[in-house]
């Protein structure tokens, strides 16, 4: 028993040691909590996330003196904190909604994170902010895109990714500059699945349409992680629209290139709405079915030696994979989240909320193409911008949209295989 | 009837033949044991990522990469039954569902750890693309997944019906003491039928590899397929998992096609729950 006894007060006198040692590293490092999709269905961009994450750590946290003025990077650590150190808490979300919810409730009471950041699918964005807001904790999204998230009148919720009726609009200008140029644009369908993203995708294009005068989109709704698209693929096959806008995330993306090419359905023009066409592993899946198609991007590579041609190398390092859109967008979010931290000098959630308000970013001061970062009243980033970009040999997008961005001239029609 | 209308019914035919062929070996094994097999659908992915294992080494199509699939599926059926089943067998029913979804858990995760959380796929003309007769379009894949299904059903429902190893195995699931008295190991007899039933559940999953996506969760999505199959076929009949399955596989098509594929598991689980009503032992079940 004696034994024991002694055995219980050394446990508890080492206790104490590593949870005084926790404290003292606390002090100089800012723990910030990120919910994505690290399983489940959505688990492949979830995993190219935290690779992003990881690299942004690495710059903000080690000296970059490479990157020149791209904020954060010069030196070690957060300046504004005495060069704290900047750690992820990484949280899965499942790909459920309510495990986002449970996870950021996790994160803000149990590992006290001082802001949040995540969580992909916009739904579940959606049930996370919430338990923030709740506890007066700032959220930065920086991917999420349905447009009701910042509609909600909360205070605590940032987004600086461009949201869908700033692509209903692009996707608007750009198929009325094909049409100038002699494409056949008249009929256009919206193939979405019923979650937070693809309902919310569609009914924003749609009113866009409406409101410019146009006829609404053909819709075509399916259960996320469908079996079978043969169906919807038929669908359209009759309907023959001359546009298909494809609202979907990567495993049904993926199953319906391959069910358009068994049953020989092209339509004209292809526009995919980022997400699932977005993934590297779509490309490296189905890319060679579908050449052609065109997607909406804010990131591009730039030129070697440019910040953002360094933050791809890493990014490549560190994953295996090109970076896409959706991976630099939520780099990107974190970024101007660790910047208004930096800013505020603390890590109380209140300064941090007014240092977020008080964000004005500048072009070169982004990897994005964004024309900038301020926020409005609602949380929404103002100057968000986006390009189109297609997908001409499989392997790789090009930017062909607008004209002053583009790399490549847009090809018609889609070729699929 | 309109072409289109054609190709919709043929293709939820050759998709119910594909649900069938990956619900056989569930309901064996529910049939035959009364266990149901939560790990079921990550025995279908298991196969699939054979399938692709065998196509990136040795560039071979599922001719190779089927027998392979079921090869090493049967074989892990026989280490799941004697590793896992058999002792879970005498606990409560708890533990049986818990425990063959702790191995789902391990499945899923072990494959997302080895090859990661990427999409895969097989290159599309692995067995011969797709051919056009009378204007339908049918993928060489589905046919070969559905042609195969009907010669599973066949050929399990001849074991069980017509061999002496088929009579043993169903006497050992009708009352295995009894069974023992008559000198029949009831052991053997359940780790054969966990050998068959995960083995053709290997060939189901390199068979749809052909024409799906491979991803670590996609037993999620097809597991649950297998299960309304099943429990509509009846348990434990062969036959009546493919009736069932070419019922659903028609049913979601059209629905899908004439109602819009958001409604399309409302119809099914509607007409499915209605069934069960009228006939809780399902199509072709023992009452």
């Amino acid at each position: 028993m004696k034994f024991k006894h002694i055995l219980g007060l050394l446990c508890a006198a080492s206790m104490s040691v590593i949870l005084a040692g926790n404290a003292s590293a606390q002090d100089k490092t800012v723990k910030i909590g990120g919910i994505f999709p690290l399983s489940g269905n959505a688990a492949s961009t979830g995993v190219h996330t935290k690779a992003a994450l990881e690299v942004a750590m690495d710059i903000i946290n080690n000296a970059h003196p490479e990157l020149g003025n791209f904020p954060l990077a010069k030196n070690a650590g957060l300046a504004g904190l005495g060069g704290a150190k900047v750690e992820v808490v990484f949280a899965d979300n499942q790909g459920s909604p309510a495990t986002g919810q449970n996870q950021a409730l996790r994160l803000i009471t149990e590992e006290k994170v001082v802001a949040i950041t995540g969580a992909y699918q916009s739904g579940i964005t959606l049930t996370a902010s919430a338990i923030a807001e709740k506890y007066g904790i700032p959220f930065l999204n920086g991917e999420s895109v349905a447009a009701n998230l910042t509609e909600r009148g909360f205070k605590w919720f940032f987004r600086t990714t461009p949201i869908a009726s700033d692509f209903a609009k692009i996707y608007f200008d750009f198929l009325r500059d094909m049409k100038a140029a002699g494409a056949k644009t008249d009929t256009v369908a919206m193939v979405h699945d019923n979650t937070e993203y693809g309902t919310s995708v569609a009914t924003v294009i749609t009113n866009v349409f409406k409101a410019n005068g146009q006829s609404a989109p053909i819709d075509i709704a399916y259960a996320a992680n469908a079996t079978d698209v043969q169906s919807q693929v038929l669908q359209l096959k009759e309907k023959k629209p001359d546009v298909v806008i494809m609202i979907s995330y990567t495993s049904d993306a993926i199953l319906f290139a391959k069910t358009m090419q068994a049953l020989d359905y092209k339509p004209a023009m292809l526009i995919a709405d980022d997400a699932g066409y977005s993934d590297p592993s779509f490309i490296k899946a189905v890319g060679k079915i579908s050449q052609g198609a065109f997607n909406r991007s804010s990131w591009s590579v730039g030129p070697a030696g440019s910040p953002t041609a360094l933050i791809a190398e890493m990014y490549k390092k560190k994953s295996g994979d090109e970076m896409d859109d959706t991976a630099a967008r939520q780099m990107q979010g974190f970024f101007v989240l660790c910047d208004a931290i930096d800013r505020a000098g603390s890590t109380d959630p209140a300064k941090i909320q007014a240092a977020l308000k008080a964000t004005d970013l500048k072009p070169d001061q982004l990897m994005m193409g964004y024309k900038g970062v301020r926020f409005d009243d609602k949380g929404q980033n103002i100057l968000a911008a986006g390009v189109m970009i297609q997908l001409q040999d499989g392997e790789n997008y090009v930017t062909v949209w607008p004209k002053a961005n583009a790399e490549k001239a847009p090809v018609l029609p889609y070729k699929g295989w | 009837m309109s072409i289109i209308l054609v190709q919709v019914i043929v293709g939820g035919l050759l998709l119910g033949a594909i649900y069938a062929l990956f619900s056989s070996g569930l309901t064996l094994v529910w049939g035959m044991m009364n266990i149901v097999n939560f790990a079921h659908g990550d025995f279908v992915m298991l196969g699939m990522y054979v399938a692709f294992v065998v196509y990136t080494l040795l560039g071979a199509g599922p001719l190779l990469g089927a027998p392979l699939a079921v090869l090493v599926l049967a074989t892990l059926g026989v280490i799941v039954y004697f590793g896992l089943i058999r002792d879970i067998m005498k606990g409560p029913m708890l533990a049986q569902i818990l425990g063959t979804f702790g191995l789902a858990l391990l499945l899923r995760y072990s494959v997302f750890w080895w090859f990661g959380a990427n999409f895969l796929s097989l290159p599309e003309n692995i067995v011969g693309g797709t051919f056009e007769i009378a204007g339908l379009r049918i993928q060489a894949s589905r046919l070969l997944a559905g042609g195969v299904a009907l010669l599973v059903t066949f050929g399990l429902h001849l074991l069980l019906t017509r061999t002496s190893l088929g009579s043993k195995m169903l006497a050992v699931a009708e009352d295995s003491t009894a069974a023992q008295l008559m000198g029949i190991r009831p052991d053997t007899m359940q780790a054969i039928a966990w050998a068959i039933a995960a083995g053709a559940t290997g060939l189901a999953g390199a068979l749809i590899a052909t024409f799906f996506y491979i991803v670590p969760t996609v037993g999620e999505t097809l597991g649950i397929v297998a299960f309304v199959t099943v429990s509509l076929g009846g348990f434990g009949s062969v036959p009546g998992a493919l009736m069932a399955g070419l019922l659903i596989g028609v049913i979601e098509s059209l629905s899908a096609y004439w109602i819009g594929a958001v409604y399309k598991d409302m119809v099914v689980y509607s007409l499915f729950l209605g069934f069960l009503w009228f006939r809780p032992q399902g199509l072709m079940g023992k009452t």
